[in-house]
Order: C-alpha cells, then structure tokens, then sequence
C-alpha cells in the first residue's frame, strides 16, 4: 500500500447532471457482461434458427405444407415464398414465453440480485440515490426489452435470407406491398413486440423490490407470467382478460394488415402503458421506503 | 457507568461532530430491538473505535448513520446533517466499509471500482480510471487489479471493499471491522492506513473486536452490549477506567495470599508462583512491608495496567454466549 498523494480536500462536490448518466451506462454494461444475459440472448437468437431449418427441412421433404399451413405460429406458412416472414413468426414463436420469460429474468434480478448480492448497500452509499438507482434499472430493462426483441428479428431476417428467397409480399388482407414496405413493417412488429413486453418488465422489477433473493424474485416473476397467460386461456374469466397483459399480444399481426387495423394494437399499447406506470409507481413506493439489511 | 461527560458535551468553540445521534433506537420487523436510545457523539478528526460483542448492534447502528435503515425512533446526524434525509449530501464525503465487502464477481476488481464510482452522481469520469488506480495501489491490489473479482481471496475482496471507501477524498471513513481477513501484514497496512488518513483529518469509525487493534489506532472509543451504549470517550480514559491488578511474583504463594488478605487485598487468587487481587487503597510500601516481614520472599511486586480488554470485558460482562 503506497502512499498515494492526498488530492485537495473535498469542498462538498456536486453531483452534475452528465455525470448522473455514468451509472445507466454502467448499468447497460454490466448487464451485458453477465453470462447469463448473454445465455438468454443466445437462446433468443436460436429460436429462428431452428424455426427456419424445421421449414426448410420439412419442405426439402418434399411434403410442402398447404396453403395456409395448418398449425404452428403465425405465418409459419408463407416463409418458403418469402424469408421476410420468418421475422414475423419468429416473434410469434417468442413472444408467448421466450421472450417475456427473458425479460422477467433480467428484471427480477434487477433490484434484488444486487440485494443478494450485498452490493445494493454500496451503490446505495455511494450514493447511488434509491430514485436514480430505480430509474436506471426501469430504464436498463426497457433497454433489455428492446434489445431481446431485435435478437429475435435480427436473428431471423438473417436466417430467412440465408435460406428462403426474399422479395415483395402477401399481406393478411391480400395485398401486394414491396420488400421495403415489407422490411419497415417487419421493424415496426419489433418495436411493438418490445413494447408489449414493458407490463412484464415493470411487475417483475416490482417483485425485486420485495425481495432480497435474485432467484426468488426471477421465480415469482416468470410463474407469475406463466399464471397469467393460462388464466388469459380461460373464457369464464372474459371480465377479467383484458386487463392481463398478455391479452392483446399477438395484436401486432394487425400490423400485417392493409390498412392496418389499429384497435387492438393501441388496446396493447395502452394496457402495457397502464401496468408500466402502476407497478412501476409499486416499485417506487416499495423501494424508496425500504430497509436496505442484506 | 455513565458517558463520560468530556467528549459527550463539547464547548461551544470546539468543531461541531461528525456523528451525533439522540436517542437512536431501531427493531426490526421480527420484534429485535437491535438498537436502543444510542446517543453517540463521534468528534471530529477522531480514530473512534466502535466495541461490542457480536450482536451487540454496531452494524445495525451503522446501517442507520448511512441511510440504509430507517430509525424506528430518535435522530442520526452525520457531518451536521439529518440522516437519512441528508444522504445525497452527505453521502459523497464518506466512505463505508458495511459487514464486508461485497463485489460482482464476474467483473475484474478495476471494473467494480469503476461501478461504485459511476454509481457516485458527483465523481467525476474524466479522473474516474485514475481514481481508481490509485485507491487500488493505495490497498496494495494493483498487480491483482484485472483478475475476476470472484477469484480474489478473502483478504483481497477486504481490500477491494477498502478501496471504494478511498475512491474519492473523504470526510469520514465507516469501516466495519476493516480487518477481517487480513493476514498481519494487511492488518499493519490497514493501520497505517487509518492512521496516515487521519493524519490527514479524516475522521475513522472504525467496528472491530480486537481490542488491542483498537487500542492501537483509536484515540476515542464506544462500547455496545445488547443494543445499547455501555460507555464513550477517550480511549485513555476508558482504560484508566478499568482498575489495574496487584501482582505479586513469589516461590511462597500460600502465604503471600493470606498476608495479602489481612491487608484488605480482595478477590486475591493465586496461580503457580503468581499471586494477584484488587490493589488496596493503602499504599503499597506498607503491603510490601508486610508481606517481607509475614518472611514471604518476594520476586516482584507490581500494579498491571488495565487494558482495554479489561475493561470491555469489564463492560460488557465475561459471558460468552450471544444475547439473544
Ligand atoms: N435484518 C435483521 N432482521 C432482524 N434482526 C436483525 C437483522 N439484522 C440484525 N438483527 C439483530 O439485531 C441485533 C444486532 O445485530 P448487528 O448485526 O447490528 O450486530 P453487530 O454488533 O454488528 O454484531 P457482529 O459483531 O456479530 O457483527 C442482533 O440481535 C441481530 O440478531
Ligand atoms: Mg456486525
């Protein structure tokens, strides 16, 4: 241990608002370089994969699939005339479990991992500010959001070019538009994907509020989203389904419409937005008040 | 046992306290009341030592001073301003160590450092890299510095832990039990450390259970049992406190006892050629005198210093089970 030169003495410094952004960068960092973000995106990003390989294989075979496909996912059917919907079924594929399950992952460990972890205690004396502190992690998980959702597609449009040919396509309502069209619409599904997956974000960091145990916390998050998505099954319960958030999820093949039918779509877009501000409101509460022992 | 009123009140010219609390009381949710009606007063450019057995409530206290608990009754001020009110503002001027270190295991020890620091509003990141270098040669970590922190021993991660407390300059240092972990050659360095820092005018709170630690860095000191504060003051002052023992060195133990019994020595016991008791009020000549002409031969004859231990033990009762 050396003598380090003593720096001037310290005049109460200022927190100054561009420095106060050092900590979602090194939230969004940190993040990253955790293995098992890193394994879930893996994962993320396989699903088209073996998606498009299945249909490949399967029409190779010489079986093609009829016309309008039968089961599976979404669009599932028209992928061997165009590369373009393997990114809408893909989502389709991931949005019902693979990607919420991520996301709830990711924000169930938000607040209560560091707790675990003990370091929660020292970025709250740093002082990390229990607001700021919460505001990074909402906005990191959003961030998450965004980012697992473009895995997805990225991974897919790779996938579908590789292996399908690509070019103008078939809307649901039977309308020819180009691939550009094609390709913005394919971004817009991604951004709504992402965005019907805040209500699940803003829960699951609500519920690592409450605990200081990252696992429980990622447990409860996804058996929660589990429960909801049977109980969303159940027609008996038609009062209480649309106020679950997974209710209008699969709106956003309204999108794939000419002209787009909006309804549902702005339905999920503002049932998301409800459940962002009151869990996130929840966490806020629970935080701000809380006693910081582990 | 009552505080020492020296340190309790200061005079109206004397530098206000780094720490004052009132009546500081915490129980938890279970019903542990882990704290109760503390009033502490730590004062400024101390090395404080904070004693308790385990359970006694120091990290609880500690946990309160830095905004982590709120108090279920009575007032914390740290660096003059309300806790847990104040602690964007008085936060940044302390560094704490809080029952050890705790670090993200799959980053390098110089990326948890850059963490703590980014997660600090008022560092400022263009010294962030040379702050951290230097806190990190400042612990003695630097060749250690890119390794994951998972892999870093106990006494490493102790380290580590010291060095976000140094990452900017300080007004106060926290450091609950510093020394865990450490080999002695860390504990020296962590005493000089504290030493050189306050040599600086940092003020160091410091939680241990080595007594003879404290006793060499501390220049005031606190004593906790069961949640509440036994004594405070200099720590010179609390080892005068604890009476000191009469020795005797004799080959004649057997009447060296009963002589010093008929001169009012009491709980006299003896142990091999060693006979000790409460030193007597009379003067020790005369015990001396009396044990030469009683015919007992005498090796040496003195008044050992209390140590502080004594006087922890003295305090906080000889028990060594944990207070439920
Ligand atoms: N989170 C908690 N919930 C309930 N009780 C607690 C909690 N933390 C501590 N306690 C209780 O409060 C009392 C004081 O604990 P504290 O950790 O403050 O002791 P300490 O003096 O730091 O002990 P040690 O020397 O072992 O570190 C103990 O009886 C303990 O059981
Ligand atoms: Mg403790």
């Amino acid at each position: 241990m050396s003598r380090a030169e003593a720096p001037p003495a310290p005049a109460g410094r200022r927190p100054r608002a561009l420095w106060t952004f050092g900590l979602l960068r090194s939230e969004l960092v940190t993040t990253l370089r955790r293995w098992r973000t890193l394994a879930l995106l893996g994962v993320l990003a396989a699903v088209p994969v073996l998606v498009g390989i299945a249909v490949k294989v399967e029409t190779r075979g010489g079986s093609s699939s009829g016309p309008d496909g039968g089961g599976g996912p979404a669009f599932i059917a028209q992928i061997t005339n165009n590369g373009l919907f393997l990114v809408f079924t893909a989502l389709a594929a991931t949005l019902p479990f693979f990607l919420p399950m991520a996301v709830g992952v990711v924000a169930g460990d938000a607040i209560a991992g560091e707790a675990g972890g003990g370091t929660l205690r020292y970025l709250l004396v740093a002082p990390a500010g229990r607001t700021r502190l919460l505001l990074t992690k909402y906005t990191t998980v959003m961030a998450f959001c965004l980012l697992a959702t473009l895995v997805v597609a990225v991974s897919a449009l790779a996938v579908g070019a590789l292996l399908f040919p690509l070019g103008d396509l078939t809307t649901i309502s039977g309308t020819r538009i180009g691939f550009a069209d094609g390709l913005g619409r394919a971004l817009l599904i991604a951004l709504v994907v992402a965005a019907s997956l805040v209500g699940v974000a803003a829960l699951g960091l609500f519920v690592s509020t409450l605990t200081n145990s990252g696992i429980a916390a990622m447990a409860t998050t996804v058996g929660l989203l589990i429960t909801v998505q049977i109980l969303d099954q159940i027609p008996q319960l038609h009062a209480l389904r649309p106020y679950l958030f997974p209710h209008y999820w699969l709106s956003f093949a309204d999108l794939m419409r000419d002209p787009v039918y909006w309804d549902d779509l702005v339905k999920n877009l503002g049932l998301q937005a409800l459940y962002a501000a009151v869990f996130g409101s929840a966490a806020w509460a629970r935080f701000t008040a809380k006693d910081i022992s582990a | 046992m009552d505080a020492p009123s020296a340190t309790e009140r200061r005079g109206d010219d004397g530098p206000a306290p780094v720490i004052a609390t009132r009546g500081l009381t915490k129980r938890y949710r279970g019903g542990q009341l882990a704290v109760d009606g503390l009033d502490l007063t730590v004062p400024a450019g101390s090395v404080f030592g904070f004693l308790g057995p385990n359970g006694s409530g120091k990290t609880t206290t500690i946990r309160m001073l830095m905004g982590l608990i709120a108090p279920t009754s009575g007032t914390a001020r740290v660096l003059g301003r309300p806790m847990p009110r104040a602690t964007r503002a008085v936060l940044p001027q302390v560094g704490a160590l809080i029952e050890g270190p705790a670090l993200y295991g799959f980053l390098s020890g110089r990326d948890n450092l850059l963490r703590y620091d980014a997660a600090d509003p008022t560092a400022d990141p263009r010294t962030r890299r040379a702050r951290v270098a230097a806190a990190l040669d400042r612990v003695g970590l630097t060749a250690a510095a890119g390794k994951k922190a998972r892999a870093y021993s106990l006494g490493m991660k102790q380290r580590l832990g010291l060095a976000a407390a140094l990452l900017q300059p300080r007004r106060l240092l926290v450091l609950d039990e510093p020394t865990n972990g450490l080999d002695p050659q860390g504990m020296r360095e962590i005493r000089s450390l504290v030493r050189e820092l306050a040599s600086d005018g940092t003020t160091v709170f410091l939680s241990s259970h080595l007594l003879d630690e404290i006793e060499q860095v501390c220049t005031h000191a606190a004593v906790m049992t069961r949640g509440r504060l036994v004594t405070q003051g200099s720590v010179a002052d609390l080892a005068a406190g604890a009476r000191g023992r009469l020795v005797v060195l004799t080959p004649d133990p057997g009447d060296a006892a009963r002589v010093l019994k008929e001169q009012g020595v009491g709980d006299v016991g003896a142990d091999g050629d060693r006979v000790t008791g409460e030193p007597p009020e009379r003067d020790l000549a005369e015990v001396t005198a009396a044990l030469v002409t009683a015919g007992v031969r005498v090796r040496g004859l003195t008044v050992e210093r209390a140590s502080l231990e004594d006087a922890f033990v003295a305090l906080t009762g000889e028990g060594f089970d944990v207070a439920g």
